[in-house]
């Protein structure tokens, strides 16, 4: 057994790329390992800004011997069948086995493989490997007929210590590496893993990532507390600035008081972006502290004076440019911007920002009625979803674009103080992730909603629906979004109608008659020919909309992406339920009733039907049901019918039938009474009440009687009984 | 090693460092430009077969980053110091490292670092891989390996080294405010410029006349055009006309006149007219694949 240590060796390797270089490396060489009948122990690659390294221990010294069957020509083949065999196998005929098999007998050659030397293996598929690694971009360089990430210069190949020789991108493999591009001189000759990782560490280069990682973390710690201070945690840039240094230093610089009145996110954005600065913060006020933690990639023989001076004043400078944008940012109000929002194209076939602008304002009005705000709020929503856009033509978000929003806020309340209007500019892109936070004031959830449902509309409307892996828009996220504020809210809003308005916002967009005031006088009759699919006529007054364009619009909206779309929804709503615990199958078994689109109501109904089915009552009467569906199921398929009809109360003979039926009758009236008042666990309560018939008729009667008569009531009873169910759930497509 | 003192230290010792790496030590190109890939010398250089060396400052007019003189370090003109190795031979980062240890900035004090910026000019139809060298947080140089120009394959790859020497003479001399600069023992930056920014400024925000430009624009696309034609084939001339017409389109820009749309549109013609002239240049005898001088 013995070890492979492989270096590819170049010039700076973005650090973005290193990780999945790395784990590409190792995928790839362990794979045409093992393509070759070549085990081993354990593999382990490491990345970092000059060097990809895989290191495999406990290689065999050669292939393992393998022989080879392969089938040849009949026996009574003509001569030349059995010459071109020979030729292939290099045997001699005497050499070959004869097989039988059903077709006759067939020649048999036996082609003993003897294993090769891994090292001879090794020197043939490692070029091949590294030739496949699939850089994002990679390039072209003098000397080299590959591309790699950046000109390659030393490959580092040995086994067992000694070097594997190949020549790839120009570059022919040995045992000599390079430390620190800075902080080590002259060329390290390496044999092995462990000495490997040693010399390097002498020359100033730590090789694994996450150890580099951990000294930045503790280093930053560490010099934060001498100044009181605690880092703002950054999974993020801690990964960012592990891949740009070799031999990682931290040190601190101090932020001038001059900036400290810019907002703490501008101050901690440009830090971050251009600098790769980690902010502190004063742990007791939570505060951001005017003092930055930077990473150097090298030891400095003053200690990092001339580091800290050069990135303080750096970082002046760029603060300078920072405070110019947010000084510049306030002297026009954010109305004044919106109209600036035509030159921005949202989407080609979706318009520009101000569109997009105006359909989340009236949605946003809709919605804020929908969910019961009085009318002066709903205005407020909507004046808040027009100057939602705004800040992304203010220079601070033209140049740190993460910080839309949060500087639409801090301009409204430079010039209007008007509170719930800021939030609403900040928080309406609310929740960013799974983790983040929904708004909770409801002049924001109309917006938040208006805002995402434009997106999904607008995308699905144009057929741009995730697939796959493929989500360039990020549209489930914004489908999570809804469901989440809905639910987290108790959000009481039928999906159905907020789409249709969603859907009319962006048919009148697409129309462009928002400005007309002459079409505008038809808004209603536009309304109402969209509602009805494009069958009442539109007006064509103006000459500028007509009715096939409304069509055009309206029958693929009502007939694919309304239903999509709720479809979409649903599914991330089963997603979030899923986390919480709640069995899918219900999910399925209330929304395919087809007819709920409040999400709070079937997130209820769900759930109550959910305890249901854990008590005894439920657990044996989802049985029944199941005994019911089947058997009704056998039955109408022979009958190519269905038993849907009214059972005939006078042909009912069996006492247990009878109490079914009389049982039925209220329990069916009951339920529809609680569903229809929301008292979803007092329907389960009535449905309970019908184990005990229901068990009973199972015991006793005989459905498919001889009878005729008597077989086809039995049948509309069970058929009665499913329909009854039903009205709170398709229980067939509960599991179990 | 001793910094460069004054700015004009920085493009001796830069010059005379080049110099000494076999580089000719060219001119300014005499047109308006936004950068130094402009300049002939690379963009055209940096095409065809044919080995190339040279060095050289080219005056750099960015009309939108005009700040009436009063930002620290933002500039509608500055001057950038480019060098041009073609072939990129192999110990090219050793020598760009040589080159800033001889401005007097020592690796031993100072935290270099080669951080990922891949260099893109929608306008040239060029694009590379590289870096911007970071000097304890700044950026003094970007470095890139071209990958293409005007759309075409350069082969074999170039070099292109790129000082801001504003910047990188503001943190040799340690100075916050660009005026500030020592330009020789006897003047300040400032004393050479800050007029020039302030009325600059006002020109590419305020006076310029759009109409005018629009008409420059049109003009320089017309007269580039008619240079190529088949019987023609004036690709240098045709490539001032291109240069011409991407500087009326950046003060176009800097005006406020130009929408999202439009200036994806404007930057497409401009490539175009790139496109066409490296193409040509490829068919002169100093271009061509098959040298025909020795």
């Amino acid at each position: 057994m013995a070890d492979l240590l492989l270096e590819l060796f170049s010039e700076e390797i973005p650090a973005r790329m290193q990780a999945q270089a790395a784990k590409d490396l190792e995928r790839l060489v362990v794979g045409a390992l093992s393509d070759r009948g070549l085990l081993f122990e354990g593999a382990k690659a490491f990345f970092g800004p000059r060097r990809l390294t895989l290191a495999i221990a406990g290689l065999p010294a050669k292939q393992p011997d393998v022989s080879e069957e392969l089938k040849g020509p009949k026996v009574d083949a003509p001569q030349a069948a059995l010459d071109g065999f020979l030729r292939k196998t290099g045997l001699t005929k005497e050499q070959l086995k004869i097989e039988k098999t059903p077709k006759g007998d067939v020649y048999l050659a036996v082609i003993a493989r003897k294993g090769r030397d891994t090292a001879q293996v090794l020197a043939e598929i490692l070029p091949e490997a590294f030739a496949k690694l699939p850089w994002p971009k990679s390039m072209r360089f003098p000397g080299s007929a590959v591309r790699w990430v950046r000109p390659l210069h030393a490959i580092v190949a040995t086994f067992d210590g000694e070097v594997v020789p190949f020549e790839f991108a120009g570059v022919t493999s040995g045992n000599v590496t390079h430390g620190h591009r800075f902080l080590s001189s002259g060329p390290i000759t390496v044999r092995r893993f462990d000495d490997y990782v040693d010399a390097l560490r002498k020359a100033h280069v730590v090789l694994d990532a996450e150890e580099r990682k951990a000294i930045i973390f503790e280093g930053v710690k560490q010099a934060a507390f001498v100044h009181g201070l605690e880092m703002i945690p950054d999974e993020a840039l801690l990964d960012e600035v592990a891949g740009l240094a070799e031999y990682p230093q931290v040190l601190i610089g101090a932020i001038e008081d001059q900036f400290m009145d810019v907002p703490p996110e501008i101050l901690q954005t440009s830090m971050r972006t251009h600098q790769k600065y980690f902010s502190l913060r004063d742990p007791k006020t939570g505060k951001m502290a005017n003092r930055f933690a930077l990473v150097a990639a090298t030891v400095a023989s003053d200690a990092g004076k001339e580091i800290v001076a050069g990135n303080e004043r750096v970082l002046r400078a760029r603060l300078s440019d920072a405070k110019f944008f947010w000084d510049q940012d306030r002297k026009r109000t954010l109305e004044s911007r919106v109209d600036d929002l035509k030159g921005i194209v949202f989407h080609a076939r979706l318009g520009t920002q101000y569109q997009r602008a105006k359909r989340v304002a009236t949605l946003s009005q809709f919605i804020a009625k929908e969910i019961g705000l009085i009318n002066v709020d709903a205005v407020i929503a909507s004046r808040a979803a027009m100057l939602a856009k705004a800040d992304l033509t203010t220079g601070v978000v033209g140049e740190f674009p993460e910080l839309q929003g949060v500087m639409g806020r801090y301009y409204v309340m430079h010039f209007s103080h008007e509170q719930v209007v800021a939030d609403t500019v900040r928080d309406h892109y609310k929740p960013l992730g799974p983790t983040d936070s929904v708004p909770t004031n409801k002049i924001t959830i109309s917006v938040a909603l208006a805002d995402k449902l434009d997106m999904l509309t607008g995308f699905f409307v144009n057929g741009e629906k995730p697939s796959g892996s493929g989500d360039p828009y990020a549209l489930r996220r914004a489908a999570l979004g809804i469901v989440r504020i809905i639910l987290e809210n108790q959000t009481r809003i039928h999906l159905f109608d907020a789409i249709e308005a969603s859907g009319f916002e962006l048919l009148v967009s697409k129309l462009d008659i928002r400005h007309d005031p002459e079409a505008m006088v038809f808004i209603d009759e536009i309304r109402e020919s969209f509602r009805s699919h494009g069958s009442i006529f539109g007006p064509s007054a103006s000459g500028k909309f007509v009715f096939e364009q409304i069509q055009e619009f309206s029958n693929p909206f009502y007939g694919q992406v309304v239903p999509e779309l709720l479809s979409f929804i649903f599914d991330r709503l089963k997603v979030a339920l899923r986390e919480k615990g709640t069995r899918h199958d219900l999910i399925d078994a209330v929304f395919s009733l087809g007819n709920e689109d409040d999400l709070v109501r079937l997130v209820a109904r769900v759930e109550a039907l959910q305890s249901f089915l854990k008590t005894d009552e439920g657990v044996n009467l989802l049985a029944g049901y199941k005994r019911a569906a089947n058997i009704l199921k056998a039955e109408e398929k022979k009958d190519k019918t269905t038993f849907d009809g009214e059972p005939d109360p006078e042909a009912l003979t069996a006492p247990e039938e009878k109490a079914l039926y009389v049982e039925l009758a209220t329990a069916s009236e009951m339920i529809r009474a609680e569903v229809e008042r929301e008292r979803f666990v007092e329907a389960m309560g009535v449905m309970a009440r019908l184990r005990g018939p229901v068990d009973a008729f199972f015991d006793k009667v005989t459905v498919n009687d001889k009878d005729a008569k008597l077989r086809e009531n039995r049948l509309k009873l069970l058929a009665r009984l499913r329909a009854t169910l039903h009205q709170v759930a398709d229980f067939s497509k509960i599991e179990g | 090693m001793a910094k460069a003192k004054t700015f004009q230290d920085l493009i001796l010792t830069l010059q005379n460092y080049w110099a000494g790496q076999g580089c000719l030590i060219l001119q300014p190109y005499d047109l308006e430009m936004g950068a130094g890939t402009f300049h002939p010398a690379t963009t055209l250089r940096a095409l065809g077969p044919r080995p190339w060396r040279a060095a050289y400052v080219q005056p750099s007019r960015r009309p939108k980053d005009g700040r009436y003189g009063e930002n620290p370090n933002r500039l509608q003109h500055y001057y950038q110091f480019q060098v041009v190795l073609k072939p990129a031979p192999k110990d090219v980062l050793d020598l760009y490292l040589g080159s800033v240890r001889a401005i007097g900035l020592d690796p031993d004090l100072h935290d270099i670092r080669f951080v990922e910026d891949d260099w893109e000019s929608p306008t040239l139809g060029a694009w590379g891989l590289g870096w911007e060298v970071w000097c304890d947080g700044m950026e003094i140089t970007q470095f890139t390996y071209f990958q293409q120009v005007g759309g075409i394959d350069c082969d074999p790859v170039s070099a292109e080294i790129t000082y801001g020497l504003e910047r990188l003479a503001m943190y040799v001399q340690n100075v916050e405010f660009v005026y500030d600069l020592a330009y020789n023992e006897n003047f300040r930056y400032g004393e050479v410029f800050h007029q020039n920014e302030i009325e600059q400024s006002t020109f590419n925000f305020e006076l310029a006349d759009t109409d005018i430009l629009f008409q420059h624009f049109k003009d320089a696309e017309k007269q580039c055009r008619e240079l190529l034609e088949p019987n023609r084939k004036m690709a240098l001339p045709a490539y001032d006309q291109c240069i011409k017409a991407s500087h009326a389109f950046n003060l176009l820009d800097a005006r406020g006149v130009i929408s999202t749309t439009e200036r994806a549109a404007y930057i497409g013609r401009v490539r175009a007219l790139a496109k066409a002239c490296c193409e040509a240049w490829l068919e002169t005898p100093m271009g061509a694949y098959t040298p025909r001088f020795g």
